[in-house]
């Protein structure tokens, strides 16, 4: 595929143009309204059960039981209330949240050191490391979990935030430092010499000249990170399960399903899952590049 | 780390300057030693451009970078798995701390255990059909985006508004599964449940049921959840694959003739492979774990896969140790796998 090539093809296709053109603007047109279809349909099925869910939220109970679908009549804001007062949906949020503030950091922390010494640096042992690592991805997680419950218990970690923050950079170190390591290995040696030769340490180099280099990297791992430890479910189903008032976001929904089949209160459990729902559903919209980025980033390569 | 500054020294031999400052005299030795312990910015002068100094510190750089990530990963991941292994051969109810070494008996006892066995042909099922319906899904519409609609003088391009599309498909893929698992109970609900409900208001009302998820039904309800969380996923992740295809590429097609159907499976098919099997041991890997859908979704007693099986004998009937001969299990169906897939898929990798 040279560029000569298609240069020559241009004006032997521009002679040819109008009875193509016709031909082509018309298969064009057929093609067009064939895929939309599909993709509208598709577009319905992905959307529906998540506008069905908020517009339920603003439905009273019996309304939702007498007709699953519909529009609300009036805005019931009780539900809301409901969810967020007797369903803990807010106290739920605040421990993810602290959760997530110590876990990410971590991870992004441990995982950049760890890929920085692995990718740059070579020392016996460099591959056997980069290999313990990296392989931690091919082993399913449950193979660990009956153990990793009793390391935890033993440590007298279960059931706290801090043993769930140090499960979570654990766990998220495998898919991180592979990730980084690769990205590291492609920012240019030169500056790293150049930094060392002016006199700054090996750590100053990395967090003052490499980490700054590495940031979309960075980035892209770390809204991975992000979501991945913000949706936990399997960990903290496991390895949280003291007072049901520590219980993180997913785990608080899950209750709150149970809890609400009881009560037979519908309302009150589209309004918390809505609520659960809305702020990481705005916070993609808005950053939709990075986020498909970083979700689809290990997967490319 | 005297090794280290030995082999150091051997290490530039070639660079020469081989000369009287490689023997260690005795105040050499302890400003190396004083060096090596205060932090950097405290090394003096006289050994901070000592070429077994700067060895000396990176190593001393390497373990202290290091040291943390292995100490967590040590203790959280290695360890447990190591464990899994050993526990698997035990009686250990998880309850008191004393177990008995019982080689293969849970192995055997597995081999004869039916649920086990349903759980597993349910594992099996999602593993299988999950990732094909999933891709092709995937597959279809990502073309359909970016090769779709055609202007004037360009041989592919992509429908109007396939930003917005990749946005809405990509909705599920930023929510837990958990939350996913309760919006998809509710509208397989018998009491107000949507599909009920929609079924009879499409008119086939004899097709509703009391209990999907109770049925053995609840299988396919479960996949059918799968793959409509992760289509989006692999939508965007085959648009970004797609788009990398030179044009000239399809021109070339185009004017050899080539339909749009054909020039999938001669052309874009064959040139995302990489990407498409890649995404196919991740979705495998996905398929196989399932549990907060069926941890959720199905009520107890109703449908178990395997990691689902592991958590109730782990966590509700106190067999722990029985519980990790099940968790090996899984492992080894990842490993088979994963496997299979490096290997059935391998083709050259097409430079473009």
């Amino acid at each position: 595929m040279s560029v000569t090539e298609t240069t020559e093809d241009r004006p032997v296709e521009e002679s040819e143009r109008p009875p193509e053109q016709h031909r082509a603007s018309v298969t064009g047109t057929t093609l067009n309204v064939f895929s939309h279809t599909f993709l509208v349909v598709w577009l319905v099925m992905a959307a529906a059960p998540l506008v069905l869910v908020v517009l339920n939220s603003f439905r009273p109970h019996g309304d939702i039981v007498s007709e699953p679908f519909g529009l609300p009549t009036s805005l019931e804001w009780d539900n809301f209330t409901n969810a967020w007062t007797s369903a803990n949906i807010g106290r739920y949020a605040l421990n993810s949240l602290i959760i997530l503030a110590g876990s990410l950091t971590g991870t992004m922390l441990l995982g950049a050191m760890a890929a920085y010494v692995l990718a740059r640096f070579d020392f016996p042992g460099n591959r056997l490391l980069h290999l313990l690592f990296v392989g931690g991805m091919m082993f399913p997680i449950f193979l660990a979990l009956v153990p990793l419950f009793f390391v935890l218990n033993n440590m007298g970690l279960l059931n706290t935030r801090q043993g769930l923050i140090l499960v979570y950079i654990a766990y998220s170190l495998p898919f991180t430092i592979f990730f980084l390591v690769s990205f590291f290995r492609t920012l240019p040696g030169g500056v790293q010499e150049a930094a060392m030769l002016d006199g700054a340490s090996h750590s100053r180099t990395f967090f003052q000249v490499m980490l700054p280099m590495a940031k979309p990297g960075l980035i892209s791992i770390g809204i991975f990170n992000f979501l991945g430890q913000w949706n936990q479910f399997v960990l903290p189903r496991v390895l949280n399960v003291g007072d049901p008032d520590d219980a993180v976001l997913p785990q608080g929904l899950a209750a709150l399903m149970v809890q609400q089949g009881y009560e037979g209160d519908w309302g009150a459990l589209y309004a918390g899952v809505s609520l659960a729902m809305l702020p990481v559903l705005t916070v993609y919209v808005a950053f939709q590049r990075q986020v498909q980025n970083g979700l689809t980033a290990g997967a490319v390569r | 780390m005297e090794d280290t500054t030995q082999r150091a020294g051997k290490d530039v031999t070639g660079s020469g300057g081989r000369g009287s400052e490689d023997r260690l005299t005795p105040g050499m030795r302890l400003r190396l030693a004083v060096a090596f312990v205060l932090p950097p910015r405290f090394t003096p002068d006289s050994v901070r451009y000592d070429r077994r100094y700067r060895k000396l510190d990176q190593y001393r750089f390497i373990v202290w970078f290091l040291a943390a990530p292995l100490l967590v990963y040590g203790i959280f991941v290695v360890s447990p798995f190591v464990q899994a292994f050993f526990y698997s051969m035990t009686d250990w109810t998880g309850y008191s701390s004393s177990y008995r070494f019982t080689g293969f008996e849970n192995y055997e006892r597995m081999w004869n255990d039916d649920k086990f066995w349903d759980a597993t042909r349910n594992s099996l099922l999602l593993l299988v059909v999950a990732p094909v319906v999933t891709l092709a899904l995937g597959l279809f519409f990502s073309y359909m985006l970016t090769a779709g609609g055609r202007r004037r003088s360009e041989a592919v391009a992509g429908v109007t508004g396939s930003g917005l599309y990749k946005i809405v498909y990509f909705f599920p893929q930023v929510l837990s599964l958990a939350i996913i698992a309760v919006i998809w109970a509710r509208i397989y609900s018998p009491r107000s449940g949507a599909l009920n409900a929609g079924l009879d208001a499409v008119g086939l009302g004899s097709w509703q049921r009391e209990d999907w998820l109770g049925s053995s039904w609840a299988i396919w309800c479960v996949l059918i959840v799968l793959c409509w969380s992760f289509v989006g996923f692999y939508v965007v992740l085959f648009s970004a694959a797609m788009s990398s295809i030179p044009n000239e590429i399809y021109e070339a097609a185009r004017l050899d003739g080539a339909g749009r159907s054909l020039t999938f499976f001669r052309i874009t098919f064959p040139l995302t492979w990489e990407t498409v099997r890649t995404g196919w041991v991740y979705m495998g890997i996905q398929a196989l774990d399932a549990f907060a859908l069926v941890n959720v979704m199905v009520p107890e007693h109703g449908m178990d896969v395997l990691p689902s099986y592991l958590f109730s004998k782990a966590f509700r009937d106190g067999q722990a140790g029985y519980a990790t001969t099940i968790g090996v299990a899984l492992f080894l169906i990842t490993l088979v796998f994963a496997a299979v897939m490096m290997r059935i898929g391998r083709r050259d990798r097409i430079e473009m």
